[in-house]
């Protein structure tokens, strides 16, 4: 791979130049909206997510007693198809909603929903809780936020890898065994505070114990099909994670302190939204991370007026993203850029930060 | 050291289950209104990463932050959970005159 330019690392060159910025944990733009319309769209209920989480639990079940009975023949792949985008794609969504605490009212089913659904996205629930609070504080600023899906110039082969989650999938498995040997990697010692690592390491215990409970199953059984419900899911069925997830932030600009130049909001159909529980609203979730997945159609019309003009649909990001990387592979430097809308210009604190990276 | 009570705000400029920032001398607080007209106060800014709570959202006597959803109890200044691990200053409020007063010494 080319050598970059910037130094993505959480410890590196580009972490320090952050700080020196100002740009570091700094004040981000919010769209103006009444205090009152926000109290009621951040409001928690239990009622949506109970549905939802009731109707993914059902397409679960049946999917994999579909996949079970006719396991051996051709008729189990379009069921495992179903299975393996629900177990290994739609929980990035519900990993992501609970793990915010506002999918649920009552915490402790989003703290349960937030676990079921790491170990299904093959994500250690402590060290991503951490790394995606550092997210929202510095979303896309080099240095700073440890979940740039895109880093430049784009390694597009560790992308393709990871629309089966291979190249994930094996960093995270060399994690669990540093973790569960009681140990941090440097990067993860920035954002995880002293009081929460143990929860690390045991938990990489148990995800490994899991494993290695479903491997001896399979022996067993002289069959994958134990590997096929659990475990292998997060890769098979792991394509849709990457799908939704490049169009969050990917080919946008770097380095800037506000959600609308950096993350882009699409309309998409309402299958993908049940998916990806509404995080196409992307740029209204950074903006105003309290309000539930369910209330961000509504804040999108409280606040689309003041935001680029929304993708027409997950095809129409694509155009954009892949011209995008493909050219930054030459041009590490370029970046789409997202046009606010007549009348409207970023709030002059966000110039305020010396922009000075190291290229 | 005589009780210092600083005039904060009316009543009336808190709503019911929600909160309001007061600065004063340099310092920012956090003013809360629960549903049954009970009125507290804590420091303004969590203790996670520095971000006014009078964003954020009360739920009963929870103050959840608007940048990170940390939550406290801002009766008793407790964290309840990650990411804010360090509980966060309580002041004591009263209210006279249909003014609320919060004694900062």
């Amino acid at each position: 791979m080319t050598p970059t330019p910037r130094d993505y690392s959480l410890i590196g060159r580009d972490a320090a130049l952050a700080e020196a910025n100002g740009i570091a944990a700094a004040e981000w733009y919010s769209c103006p909206i009444e205090r009152k319309q926000l109290k009621e769209l951040m409001k928690r209920s239990d009622g949506p997510a109970l549905r939802d989480t009731a109707i993914w639990i059902a397409a679960l079940v049946l999917s994999a007693a579909g996949g079970i009975y006719f396991w051996g023949s051709l008729w189990a792949v379009p069921f495992f198809l179903v299975y393996g985008v629900l177990y290994g794609s739609s929980s990035d969504s519900r990993w992501h909603e609970a793990g915010h605490g506002t999918a649920f009212k009552t915490r402790w089913m989003n703290d349960v929903l937030y676990y079921v659904a790491s170990f299904m996205i093959l994500r250690e629930p402590t060290v991503w809780r951490w790394s995606h609070t550092r997210h929202h504080t510095d979303t896309i600023i080099v240095g700073r936020d440890p979940e740039i899906a895109v880093p430049r110039p784009p390694d597009v082969a560790a992308l393709l890898l990871n629309i089966f989650a291979l190249k994930s999938s094996v960093t995270t498995l060399k994690s669990l065994f540093i973790h569960a040997a009681g140990r941090l990697k440097p990067d993860e010692a920035t954002f995880i505070p002293e009081m929460e690592r143990w929860k690390v390491y045991v938990v990489a215990r148990i995800y490994l114990a899991i494993f290695a409970a479903v491997v001896a199953a399979c022996f067993w059984m002289g069959s994958i099909l134990p590997a096929m419900l659990v475990g292998l899911p997060s890769l098979y069925g792991g394509f849709m994670t990457i799908y939704f997830g490049l169009t969050q932030h990917a080919g946008l600009a770097e380095d800037v302190l506000d959600h609308r130049l950096n993350t882009r909001t699409i309309y998409m159909n309402p299958l993908f939204r049940f998916l990806y529980w509404n995080m196409n609203y992307h740029v209204e979730h950074h903006m105003f991370p309290m309000v539930p997945y369910h209330a961000l159609p509504r804040l999108h019309q409280a606040i689309k007026d003041d935001c680029p003009e929304p993708y027409p649909s997950t095809i129409a990001a694509y155009r954009e993203i892949i011209p995008t990387i493909l050219r930054q592979l030459r041009e590490p430097a370029y970046h789409a850029v997202r046009h606010l809308p007549d009348g409207k210009t970023p709030v002059p604190y966000n110039h305020g930060a010396i922009i000075n990276p190291a290229e | 050291m005589p009780e210092q009570w600083f005039d904060a705000c009316d009543t009336d400029d808190i709503d019911q289950d929600d909160v309001i920032r007061f600065d004063h001398e340099g310092r920012t607080f956090a003013l809360y209104r629960t549903e049954d007209d009970r009125f507290f106060a804590t420091d303004g800014l969590c203790t996670h990463e520095k971000v006014h709570l009078s964003g954020g959202l009360v739920m009963g006597t929870i103050i959840e932050c608007p940048k990170h959803n940390g939550r406290f109890d801002f009766t008793t200044g407790k964290a309840k959970g990650a990411p804010v691990c360090v509980d966060i200053a309580t002041y004591p409020v009263k209210v006279e005159a249909g003014r609320v007063l919060i004694r900062l010494a």
